[in-house]
């Protein structure tokens, strides 16, 4: 099982590397037919994390989420199917390109990471486990779509605003194409990130008798949660779009990476079992 | 030429920014410069242009004279340093002139390569320059030319098919803010022709409704039936900013229209949905400094040429073509200026009689067969003493010193040649 587990995280890595290279052409040659082909190898390499995932489950007896390795990679393969479930990977033109070298990137960080099993502490054996850290990747993944899309509009405001045209102006979406896709990244992500938090508070209170005891990791989700709970407000109530959209948009996602790793790197406390 | 060359002063959108071409832009029409011009002693012929994007000034004036510095004081009014004014200004003399002429005329020149509005310009300018009598024989010709060029071009190149024009621009601007155009609102500040083609343009494009606003109403309610729009007045202005997504300036005015704290304070109740100005009017109607504001994009004219660059390489293998059109026939109009002096019209004019002379002894010998040798010469003899007793008269007229001492040859030879047609080798190919 071991073998075809780590032959199944080689070839996500391979396949993935192709897609990501496929979706560079596409950006450069704008060529349609490579970039249908992008997309359909995006979309094996989604299978075939799903099918890693699997695998690991059958080896560790649990879902897969509890060392740094498995979370990366679970993080990672939200972040696909974040991309893929959606239809404006249809409207967002070259949204594919930026997307999947950002899947590439966290696949290439969880390969540096030990992919030694450890076997489950008890105080994680609970079906707990794959909701609480399920829900809260997931979000991380929508997240990681709308910070996708800040870069991009960033970009595209750039040359807007600076009036010269260079490469990315025709290559790039509309402004408002991307504002509508933080905007719908950041909604799901905030209400996926709402569910993790709950769940994590009531595991808590099941397991160590309190809903919340100010753990490191809990602190940062907590912050960055208000990080994305006053943007969304601001955004329906006085309208921050555009530019300050983006620009709070890639901050919360600071917020979500350091929530992630930085916590457990520096801060320590009961999250960190693994790493 | 006898006695006289073509000057071409001008500026445009590629030498010169917009902030130098607001300073001489002729707004008040074309009557009084034209008649200032006019006043100039050296100059016999002259002809103005002014557009949004350039100003071009086309004069006759004697081989000899020396009016650059006149003009250039004339056109830029002493608002600029001499260094200025030579770094701006091109001055094109003669076959270059001429070569220039057909481009702009041919729209290759233009900010927009191969826009079709800026012969409707030359020839209004014409019809100025022309009931003023500022234009002669020679300006006459120059510029009918220069609209046959155009017309050459535009049928015989893609040129103008792929045309983008400014308005073009401004739509794929919006198209990259707005993404779809449906359901946005178009604001038109000031009925000019070049904010209507724009607009036209976007509601193309599915733009939901159009509002103009213009000093005198009466012009803005004809304008805003024709998109099924609505007019208002200048002083509402302010709450159209409030409503509307994309404003198209062209008023005629001097001052600034639209200032950043009039917009900075509709961004907050507009909730900071983008606003896309466009400002095609010189001198602008619309504060620079809107750009600095979130969420705001303005474009003016320079700007705009920028975007329409990037859909350009379709249209070069066509410009190339259309270059050579071009060349082509500044070379013919060359020669045909060339054949406008004396001595040369002298030389067509005796050729063409000779050779009529030649085909009907021909003929008339054909028919003659019994003819012999001496009673041919006789008759030879007698067909050129004809044709040189006729010519006589013409070709005094054509050498003779005009009493008022004024050189008129150009007029002379121009009467000449058209009542021989001395011209028609040129025009058939």
């Amino acid at each position: 099982m071991n073998e075809i587990s780590y032959l199944l995280f080689l070839s996500v890595l391979g396949v993935t590397f192709i897609a990501s290279a496929a979706y560079i052409v596409f950006f450069f040659s704008q060529n349609k037919q490579i970039r249908k082909i992008a997309r359909l190898i995006l979309l094996v390499s989604g299978i075939l994390q799903t099918l890693y995932i699997v695998s690991r489950y059958i080896q560790v007896g649990h879902t897969p989420i509890t060392s740094q390795h498995e979370a990366v990679v679970f993080f990672a393969w939200a972040t696909t199917w974040a991309y893929l479930s959606f239809r404006w990977r249809y409207s967002v033109k070259n949204f594919g390109t930026l997307v999947s070298i950002l899947i590439f990137l966290l696949l290439i960080i969880s390969s540096m990471s030990s992919r030694d099993l450890t076997p489950l502490v008890p105080a994680l054996q609970s079906w707990w486990l794959p909701v609480h850290a399920g829900v809260s990747l997931i979000a991380y993944g929508f997240l990681s779509l709308a910070f996708c899309g800040g870069i991009m509009y960033l970009l595209q405001e750039r040359e807007l605003k600076s009036k010269r045209f260079g490469y990315f102006f025709s290559r790039f979406p509309s402004l408002d194409a991307l504002d509508q896709l933080i905007s719908h990244c950041l909604t799901t992500g905030f209400i996926f990130l709402t569910l993790g938090i709950v769940t994590g508070s009531l595991w808590a209170r099941q397991a160590w008798g309190t809903y919340w005891h100010w753990d490191p990791k809990e602190t940062w989700s907590l912050v960055t949660w208000f990080i994305y709970l006053v943007q969304i407000h601001q955004r329906i109530t006085v309208g921050w779009r555009g530019k300050r959209g983006a620009v709070m948009a890639i901050l919360g996602f600071a917020a979500v990476m350091f929530t992630l790793w930085g916590v457990t790197y520096l801060l320590g406390g009961v999250h960190s079992y693994a790493g | 030429m006898q006695g006289e060359k073509i000057l071409l002063l001008g500026v445009n959108h590629k030498t010169t920014p917009v902030e130098i071409r607001e300073k001489i832009a002729l707004s008040d029409g074309y009557e009084e410069p034209l008649a200032a011009l006019k006043k100039i002693p050296a100059c016999r012929e002259c002809y103005l242009l002014a557009t949004c994007n350039r100003v071009e000034l086309i004069v006759v004036v004697e081989e000899q004279a020396e009016i650059e510095s006149d003009i250039i004081a004339f056109l830029f009014d002493g608002s600029l340093s001499k260094e200025e004014c030579s770094q701006y200004l091109y001055i094109y003399y003669n076959a270059d002139a001429v070569h220039h002429m057909f481009m702009v005329a041919a729209s290759l020149d233009s900010m927009v390569v191969g826009e079709a509005q800026i012969l409707g310009q030359l020839k209004e300018a014409y019809r100025y320059a022309a009931q003023l009598g500022c234009t002669g024989p020679l300006l006459n010709k120059f510029l009918h030319k220069s609209f046959s060029v155009a017309k050459r071009v535009r049928t015989e190149t893609g040129i103008g098919s792929s045309a983008v024009s400014i308005s073009y621009a401004a739509v794929q601007l919006a198209e990259k803010i707005f993404g779809s155009l449906k359901g946005k609102k178009v604001l038109l500040l000031g009925a000019g022709e070049m904010a209507e083609l724009a607009a036209e343009h976007l509601v193309g494009q599915g733009v939901g409704s159009v509002v103009v606003a213009n000093r005198t109403l009466s012009r803005a309610v004809d304008l805003a039936k024709r998109f099924n729009g609505s007019a208002v007045s200048m002083d509402e202005l302010q709450q159209q900013l409030e409503q509307v997504d994309i404003i198209i300036s062209s008023t005629g005015a001097t001052d600034l229209i639209i200032r950043k704290q009039d917009v900075k304070s509709v961004m907050r109740s507009r909730r900071n949905k983008p606003l896309f100005f466009i400002d095609i009017a010189v001198p602008r109607d619309l504060d620079p400094k809107l750009i600095e504001i979130d969420n705001v994009y303005l474009y003016d004219i320079d700007d705009l040429s920028s975007v329409v660059e990037i859909n350009k390489s379709a249209r070069d293998k066509e410009a190339v073509k259309a270059v050579r059109i071009v060349d082509e026939e500044a070379l013919k109009f060359q020669r045909w200026c060339q054949g406008r002096a004396v001595i040369p019209t002298i030389r067509d004019l005796r050729e063409k009689v000779d050779t009529i002379a030649r085909l009907e002894l021909d003929r008339t010998f054909s028919r003659l067969p019994h003819v012999n040798g001496s009673d041919k010469k006789a008759l030879e003899k007698m067909v050129r003493a004809i044709s040189s007793r006729i010519l006589h008269d013409p070709l005094t007229y054509l050498k003779s010193e005009s009493c008022t001492g004024r050189d008129n040859s150009d007029l002379k030879v121009d009467v000449i040649r058209s009542l021989f047609k001395l011209d028609n080798g040129d025009d058939s190919k």
